[in-house]
């Protein structure tokens, strides 16, 4: 053994060895249907700090369990904690380091007046909540008031049909330094919802058939998610309002439908976009006020309009990017070229050369077609869609454009697909 | 009913036997069997199919349709000659030639689907195939009216093409110009009305409702899926179609029977 793995070993036996004033050494409860213990909530307020809750397989019919010690809780081949319809499950109130991992929690209530969820933290820091399975929960994991917090590997599926009747997969209020990482959300309004959450990270989830959002982000400033995949949710992922926002090689997928977007920016400041891809939304990305965004290297493929920057963003620098088989690429309603640059993208639509073989296009790409323009003036124009006329109107346009804006264009469009 | 009958039938053969309706057919067939053979399966190439239908069906109709009719006055008026009522005549001439067209495009669309379709696909191929044949009776009417119209067959043609182009092209640009002079008013209804007017726009529309690219069509969209999920909307718009089929034929047939040839 190196002696870094020995002095850790020394440190550990130390921290544990510490509160041996108060008892000698934490215990293990054990509740099965044969144990000593057979409801989870009568062996939690039996435990002292620092025991362990060891659950055996079997239903539990039980809610409202509030832990109020530092202890952790373990489902042991996968217990299902059903409450029936009746409040929540679990409570973690005012207490740090409290671990619940392991278990199957189902059928939360659903109320119009209270949120309950099947896992609630409050004001507690260094919790961990991992490897659960939540069904049919109003809310799953409801994060609030507490910092360093794990969520991690938790599958969170829902049956939710309407908005106003469903909760969030996972929900964090006034969170700092939490990490969301690996988890499956499924079936609720929204898949990850934050308000007031700092320096957080949302790694590795699948968000997926939610009514309203992916993830929806409010008043929540650096914090990073990536290589997380949103797909088919009914409006894509929302970030508003925040700053300092990484999003990075993230999956944004098949979010279509009359009001669904991949990725929608409203008020988002010094934020970057990178290694994102983004496919099959009816809008790639809608941003709305944003000022000082660093998009590179993402793809979009096969959206309806790939990016839609309205008149109000400034200083949103467009490099990079692939844009591949979009009905329309860029779409803009403002009359003002504004300081956003487009440059060195891929554009298959790109009808120009390359003499000087410098692997950038010689002639400007226009990626806002007359078509996507005139829609932003009038929108009902849509039914002519795919007509024989709007398609001769953009060869004529292509030819001599007059109408088209000159101001957003790619100087040194690609000739090839970028790659990194 | 009899004469009629063979009248429709010597048509039908007629059309069949000249080299425009194999042409048309392997026409059909090559183009939609090349976009699907090069795509991704039909529902993708949808949109393209459904292109090329709105694009050559009418213009085929109508300049072959106006064609049969100049070629076949001579043979018309031998007809003529004999115990046949005139509107037996032009009518079962007309049935020939518009069933003959559809038969052609139907059996062309068909094939392919045959070779490289799914059975998921059927809704939009059956939807494909309503919208082509109504079109090729809508334009076979039309040709027909203007031949009987018009004596000289430069100005006949050149008159049938523009009624084409109008349908096509010229027809969009000014609903377009009327979306934009009306810009500051509510427009659902009137959009609405507008693409049923002509049916051209009503047969891309009720494809394009049916293809993924709806949810591209966003509030005006819904507007539209509203009006056509509706009994009354499938009604108007099938009337609307028949209208367009029977306005023309009728028109003609009536010139035709009072035309002093």
């Amino acid at each position: 053994m190196n002696s870094f793995g020995y002095h850790i070993i020394l440190l550990l036996f130390t921290a544990l060895s510490l509160p041996a004033g108060n008892f000698a050494f934490a215990k293990d409860l054990e509740v099965c249907n044969t144990c000593a213990w057979t409801s989870i909530k009568q062996a939690v307020e039996a435990a002292e700090e620092g025991d362990r809750i060891l659950v055996r397989s079997g239903i539990y019919y039980e809610n409202s369990i509030t832990i109020n010690k530092k202890i952790s809780l373990s489902g042991k081949g996968n217990p299902v904690i059903d409450a029936g319809k009746m409040n929540g499950i679990f409570t973690i109130d005012k207490t740090d380091s409290v671990l619940i991992e392991g278990f199957i929690l189902r059928n939360v209530e659903v109320s119009y007046r209270k949120d309950f969820a099947a896992i609630k933290v409050f004001r507690s820091n260094y919790c961990i909540i991992r490897n659960n399975s939540i069904e049919n929960a109003f809310f799953g994991i409801q994060l609030e008031k507490s910092d360093y917090t794990s969520v991690l590997e938790n599958k969170v599926v829902g049956e939710a049909i309407k908005e106003a009747s469903s909760g969030n997969a996972i929900h964090l209020w006034y969170c700092n330094n939490a990490s969301i990482e690996g988890n499956y959300l499924q079936g609720h309004r929204d898949g990850i919802y934050f308000e007031f959450v700092s320096s957080s990270v949302i790694r590795n989830n699948r968000s997926t058939g939610n009514l309203r959002y992916g993830l929806h982000f409010m008043f929540s400033d650096n914090n990073l998610y990536q290589e997380n995949t949103f797909s088919k949710n009914g409006a894509g992922v929302a970030v508003m309002y925040s700053k300092g926002i990484e999003m990075t090689g993230n999956l944004f997928s098949d979010n279509w439908g009359a009001a669904a977007y991949g990725l929608l920016l409203k008020d988002i400041t010094d934020s970057s976009i990178r290694r994102n891809t983004f496919s099959g939304n009816t809008i790639g990305v809608h941003a709305e006020g944003s000022n000082r965004l660093q998009v590179e290297q993402n793809t979009w493929t096969r959206n309806g309009w790939a990016f839609k920057i309205m008149g109000s963003c400034d200083e949103v620098k467009i490099t990079e990017n692939n844009f591949i088989s979009n009905t329309f690429e860029v779409s803009s309603g403002a009359a003002r070229a504004g300081s956003n640059v487009f440059d060195g993208n891929y554009w298959s639509s790109y009808t120009g050369y390359d003499l000087d073989k410098d692997g950038s296009g010689d002639v400007p790409h226009r990626p806002v077609k007359l078509f996507s323009y005139l829609l932003e003036k009038s929108p009902h124009a849509i039914v002519l869609l795919r007509s024989m006329f709007t398609d001769l109107l953009e060869l004529a346009e292509k030819v001599t454009p007059v109408l088209t804006p000159e101001f957003i264009k790619d100087e040194n469009p690609s000739i090839k697909i970028i790659k990194w | 009913m009899n004469n009629s009958l063979k009248i429709i039938k010597y048509t039908f053969y007629d059309t069949l036997r000249s080299w425009w309706a194999i042409l048309y057919f392997m026409f059909f067939l090559l183009v939609t069997g090349g976009l699907l053979y090069f795509s991704a399966g039909f529902t993708h190439s949808v949109a393209s199919i459904l292109n090329i239908i709105l694009f050559i069906v009418p213009l085929v109709s109508i300049v072959f349709g106006i064609m049969y009719y100049y070629n076949s006055r001579e043979f018309a008026l031998l007809l003529m000659a004999q115990p046949l009522r005139r509107r037996q005549l032009f009518l079962g001439q007309y049935l020939g030639l518009a069933g003959s067209l559809s038969l052609s495009f139907l059996a062309g669309i068909g094939l392919v689907f045959l070779l490289f379709g799914s059975m998921e696909a059927i809704g939009l191929l059956l939807m494909l195939m309503f919208a082509g044949t109504v079109l090729s009776f809508i334009f076979t009417a039309v040709a027909l009216w203007v031949g009987v119209q018009y004596e000289d067959r430069t100005k006949g043609f050149g008159i049938a093409i523009l009624i084409w182009l109008f349908a096509l092209v010229i027809y969009d640009g000014l609903f377009l110009a009327f979306l934009f002079v009306f810009e500051e008013y509510p427009l659902e209804k009137a959009a609405t009305g507008f693409s049923i007017l002509n049916p051209v726009d009503l047969a891309r529309i009720m494809v394009m409702l049916r293809l993924e690219s709806a949810a591209l069509l966003g509030f005006t969209g819904a507007v539209f899926n509203k009006f056509f999920g509706t009994v009354s909307g499938i009604a108007v718009s099938g009337f609307a179609m028949l209208l367009w089929v029977f306005l023309p034929l009728q028109s003609f047939l009536r010139k035709a029977g009072n035309k002093d040839f």
